[in-house]
């Protein structure tokens, strides 16, 4: 039986790893499988260590690569457990096959993933083009901007994940270092009000039910094929009104409040910076400084990828005085006009028929540093686009030349 | 068929035994054509289809099992009675299936 550690509410000194792992234990999953991959590897580290002494109940399973990891995620959901896995860039890549698989087989699993870049040239460090490289396997994808959000975000994941209406797969990213790595102030909430939130884990159709026996992931030809496929279109649908569902529950128990996207400082701004992750805490504090100067800019982070939260980007931006838009993207996308994001934002604009100057702006890959400067560089970037002036459809931040 | 509104979440197969339901005929492009009156009952068809698709009663064959039988055709090809080119007189005949089905 798992241990009632934390009873008070408490602020900490955690680092993203240390927070993803007091998350994993608050919810007590039944079964967690992983393979450790740097940045991810301290998260599992920590969770071993609450196994070893009994913290919680899981059974936890070290299996061979990432591939086995998701596979034995996969087989304990199907079998009615609370499953979860957490990896970090080619362990993403490696899971590529079975995201497809989990989602197709509609298992709530809930899977923190750690940004890293991939290779070659090997790197270790941040980027977001692992979870672009995974964007179409039917998952839901929130991202964290700091080491509280990422705890706040796991911790909601479980809810949507299981969501009736819903049971996708949750990946929640957090940046590789910048965030796993670094110390900040985290507000945790007691063992009791997690285990209320997540609540207990509904069965449908369990493998280890056998009154009733089911079949799992059968095969389903062209005659049906496209119908599962059509099912997980609504289910994402759903998702998106189960995300925020879930925030605003989760903003009565802790205070604060999580949404598709976050704004700051948009309302009256001219020039608009959109962003993922841990640039956005950056960003806003840019956002502050120039606006000390007199300069009408804002941002708008984007939490929930996956479903895209399209209506939500555009009526912050329709409601703002807008006179060009940057999109910035941790992520390329060779030989497309610019990053997965900036796709995301134009095809939510002009499906609307709001059509703004927009350009997109290529950062931080494989961890280059994108400080004040740098974000302040791509205001410039977007200060010119709404000037007229010839902006290239890409613009690389801190490249040397 | 079931739309997708009503089929089961996840593919998820509820029924035990729903195998036995699955018409895999359907996937078949060519038809084996059984002409009673050239058969000798050696049951070599019976022998060689892979598919249990040669419908065989009081040691006579009677008829295909459509339902089962994917085209492979091998029925008709060791035939010893459908050798040759004359088409009245063969046992198996092999034919597109197209030319049986209205929705095509």
């Amino acid at each position: 039986m798992a241990v009632r550690l934390m009873t008070e509410r408490k602020v900490v000194p955690y680092t993203g790893n240390m927070a993803t792992a007091e998350a994993l234990r608050q919810i007590n999953p039944d079964v967690v499988a992983a393979y450790p991959i740097t940045p991810q590897t301290e998260i599992m580290h920590f969770f071993a260590n609450y196994v070893a002494n009994g913290l919680v109940d899981t059974e936890f399973m070290t299996v061979e690569s990432e591939h086995s990891a998701l596979s034995a995620a996969v087989g304990a959901a199907a079998a009615g457990a609370r499953a979860m896995t957490a990896t970090a860039g080619p362990g993403l890549a490696l899971m590529w096959e079975i995201l497809g698989v989990a989602s197709g087989m509609r298992l709530p699993i809930v899977i923190p993933v750690v940004n890293r870049a991939l290779s070659a040239p090997i790197n270790i460090h941040c980027d977001h083009s692992d979870m672009m490289g995974a964007r179409d396997q039917g998952c839901i994808m929130l991202f964290s901007e700091n080491a509280e959000e990422q705890y706040d975000n796991v911790i909601q994941a479980v809810r949507i994940a299981e969501d009736e209406r819903v049971r996708l797969p949750v990946i929640i990213g957090m940046d590789g270092f910048i965030i796993s790595h670094s110390i900040e102030n985290v507000s945790l909430l007691t063992d009791d009000e997690v285990k209320k939130f997540v609540g207990k884990q509904t069965l449908t159709h369990s493998l280890l039910d056998i009154d009733n026996p089911v079949t799992h992931g059968p095969i389903a030809m062209a005659d049906s094929y496209m119908e599962f496929k059509r099912q997980q279109r609504e289910a994402m649908m759903n998702a998106y009104k189960v995300i925020r569902e879930a925030g605003e529950e989760f903003a009565e128990l802790k205070g604060k409040k999580y949404e598709h996207i976050e704004t700051y400082k948009t309302e009256d701004a001219e020039y608009i910076l959109i962003v993922m992750g841990s640039a956005a805490g950056t960003a806003k504090y840019t956002v502050d400084g120039l606006r000390e100067k007199g300069e009408k800019v804002g941002l708008i982070k984007v939490r929930t990828f996956r479903p895209f939260p399209y209506y939500d980007v555009v009526d912050v931006i329709d409601a703002s005085n807008v006179k060009a838009i940057g999109v910035m993207d941790r992520a390329e996308t060779f030989g497309g006009y610019s990053g997965p994001l900036f796709e995301e934002v134009c095809t939510s604009l002009y499906t609307r028929g709001k059509i703004y100057p927009i350009t997109g702006i290529v950062y931080g890959l494989g961890g280059r540093d994108c400080n004040l400067n740098h974000i302040e560089e791509a205001f410039d970037v977007v200060k010119r686009k709404a000037a007229g002036m010839d902006v290239p459809p890409v613009t690389y931040l801190n490249l040397r030349v | 068929m079931k739309g997708w509104k009503n089929l089961e979440i996840g593919a998820v197969i509820t029924e035990p035994g729903s195998s036995t339901v699955y018409k895999t005929g359907e996937w078949r492009a060519w038809r084996p054509v059984f002409q009673r009156e050239n058969c000798i009952d050696c049951m070599i068809c019976w022998v060689f289809c892979p598919d249990s698709s040669i419908i065989v009663e009081d040691n006579k064959v009677v008829a295909i099992d459509y339902e089962h039988c994917k085209g492979c055709g091998i029925c008709a090809f060791e035939c010893p009675k459908s050798k040759g080119d004359n088409e009245s007189k063969k046992a198996l005949i092999m034919k597109p299936e197209y030319l049986f089905r209205e929705e095509d």
